[in-house]
């Protein structure tokens, strides 16, 4: 080896080590920059859940400043300050001891959301599975235009819905009934949204040949396109679940009989008064959502590659 | 494909049809049923009630009936609420939906550059998802109200006391919040389509001495352009729903920069105006479905050359 030749060599390695270190330097500034943001996005879950275990008097006096507004309107300032602490001084369970034991209410309100959102998901998602599976099987331009609609329906909000809501519910004479809230959310077209885009992929050629085999088309969507979509339908659940699961809007106006209001409304509006109580109930109706989460967070991520945009 | 598509084909053409392509319709029977429970639950509860609000919005009062054609739409577009909370809803959802698909993008690459802790870092942002609204909003006020956090930090710093959610800072309070809320989730669509690109491309790009900022341009964001398409589109529907955490966090009446179209339509309810809330739907509509149109033909343009 000449000489000249050896230096080069040395050099590329030189080389290649800086950029590896290089590689290094980036690997660790990225891996802070993104422990900074999921502490900013941890925050509000610590908070809540560390709150709730403070008693009423470190509530209030942590977070007096904001939340003594008085019913006049004007502030009476019991402490300057505002102390977010993520460690109370002494951990209480006196907020899930009013809740759970003392005040029958949050239970009650707690069944009303469950017996709501449960119907919801379940039927949403079977009527959903089926048009879905409508949807990718059909062709032509008047399926295109039916979807087109859906998705129409689905960017509408809820203020837009509203009206037509209130309608229906008053003629079909469900108003002031949990009906009324239950029967539209099950037709809501996002799951078909979701659900069209994993159908469409499977191969006409698996049904096709299960046809040849013999199987029924009730069999081919069971055995066939329902597995196929398992994660998807997963990742629907999630999002369908957690939408309804905190609605607010729709019990107020569809509901006069506030008995069966939902948790998610009442925690709306014990903001003020009882902010202890608040955090604990928060906590408490944080739990189904926390264990699907546990439960099917792969499912989510894995469930969700759609090929397409927006068209099915 | 084409071998099992053949017997299919071949049963068509015996069955003396005007278009030859066309299924039959024993094959199509089966998928009509699967539609038909949702398509007329669609009917019944979205679009009927629909085109009775279109009637609605054309007469000048439900009881007497009279057709006034186009006035309410007039007398709408001329409200002067109604054009600030158009232009506030607006100005949001032109803000914090492209920010809102480019920092998800942005967070998934970050996740995706081989660093370690991935699967905790991506459970901590989809955090947010699961925090009742109430609760965010109680954490919120404590943040941002004149007395909180953030201010207490600023004065610490030497700053000015700012009123975030009773000034002109309050859309960028209600931006941060949206995006809060739902990067978590648009981080894990572009991350699972990030993961589908193929390996073997950006390989041989690596090979071929591509720079890193022609892998992103010509390889990466082309393959993801169909799901920018799809964040986008869920970013908007999401950027309607920041109204229930607004309404909980202001009220009824908020400063005037985050007066919503939803506020608008609220307040407009609960006075039983019909034909003005019918009318407003109708152009709230109309410009959701001229939305959808433009995302449809940019679509087409730039969505196909990816697959």
């Amino acid at each position: 080896m000449t000489p000249d030749r050896n230096t080069a060599h040395k050099k590329a390695r030189k080389k290649i080590h800086l950029k590896r270190r290089q590689q290094k330097i980036l690997t660790v500034i990225m891996t802070v920059f993104a422990a900074a943001a999921a502490i900013i996005f941890l925050m509000p879950t610590i908070l809540t859940i560390a709150n709730s275990f403070m008693d009423s008097a470190e509530i209030s006096a942590n977070y007096g400043a904001v939340f003594s507004t008085t019913e006049s309107g004007g502030k009476t300032y019991i402490s300057e300050k505002i102390n977010l602490k993520f460690i109370p001084d002494m951990v209480s369970f006196s907020q899930y001891y009013t809740v759970l034991f003392k005040s029958p209410d949050y239970l009650l309100k707690f069944w009303n959301s469950v017996i709501l959102v449960v119907p919801i998901v379940i039927f949403q998602l079977i009527i959903a599975a089926f048009a879905a599976y409508g949807f990718a099987r059909l062709k032509g331009r008047l399926k295109e235009i039916i979807f087109f609609v859906y998705i129409i329906v689905m960017l509408m909000p809820y203020q837009v819905t509203l009206v037509p809501n209130y309608l229906v519910s008053d003629k079909l004479g469900i108003l002031n009934t949990r009906w009324a809230i239950i029967l539209p959310a099950i037709f809501t077209p996002f799951s078909v949204f979701l659900l069209t885009k994993i159908m469409r992929r499977i191969p006409i050629a698996l049904i096709e040949a299960a046809k040849l085999d013999g199987a029924g088309e009730m069999q081919i969507f069971r055995y066939i396109a329902l597995p196929l979509c398992k994660s998807v339908m997963y990742s629907v659940v999630i999002l369908v679940f957690i939408d309804y699961w905190n609605m607010v809007e729709q019990p107020l106006i569809l509901l006069s009989d506030t008995s069966l209001y939902p948790l998610s409304v009442f925690l709306s509006q014990i903001n003020s008064g009882e902010i202890g109580l608040a955090f604990a109930v928060a906590s408490i109706y944080m739990i189904p959502t926390l264990l699907m989460f546990l439960y099917g967070e792969d499912y989510l991520v894995e469930g969700i590659t759609y090929s397409g945009g927006i068209k099915g | 494909m084409a071998k099992f598509g053949k017997p299919d084909k071949a049963r068509v053409e015996r069955e003396p049809k005007e278009k030859p392509q066309k299924t039959p319709l024993r094959d199509k029977a089966f998928p009509m049923a699967c539609l038909a429970p949702s398509l007329i639950g669609v009917l019944i509860f979205f679009i009927i009630p629909f085109i009775v609000i279109i009637y609605y919005s054309m007469v000048d009062n439900p009881i007497s009936k009279d057709f006034v054609f186009l006035d309410n739409f007039v007398s709408i577009l001329k409200n002067a609420a109604f054009r600030k909370a158009a232009l506030n809803t607006l100005k949001f959802s032109l803000i914090s939906v492209p920010l809102a698909v480019i920092l998800g993008m942005a967070l998934a690459m970050l996740l995706d550059s081989k660093i370690p802790f991935v699967s905790q870092f991506r459970a901590s942002f989809l955090c947010p998802m699961m925090v009742p609204v109430a609760s965010v909003v109680l954490i919120w006020q404590v943040i941002f109200h004149y007395n909180g956090t953030l201010n207490e930090i600023i004065t610490k710093f030497g700053g000015e006391r700012i009123d975030w959610l009773k000034s002109d800072k309050a859309m960028i309070v209600i931006a941060v919040l949206f995006l809060w809320k739902n990067l978590g989730y648009n981080m894990i669509l572009f991350l699972s389509a990030l993961n589908n690109i193929s390996k073997d491309q950006l390989e041989v790009a690596t090979l071929e001495g591509a720079s890193g900022w022609y892998k992103l341009i010509h390889i990466k964001l082309r393959s993801l352009s169909p799901t920018i398409f799809f964040v986008g589109i869920l970013s908007l529907i999401n950027s309607f729903k920041v109204f229930r955490e607004i309404y909980l966090l202001t009220g009824d009446y908020p400063y005037d920069s985050i007066y919503m179209l939803q506020h608008f339509m609220n307040n407009t309810f609960r006075t039983l105006d019909y034909q003005k809330l019918s009318a407003a739907a109708i152009i709230m509509a109309i410009v959701i479905i001229a939305i959808l149109a433009v995302l449809f033909v940019a679509e087409n343009k730039f969505g196909e050359d990816a697959e």
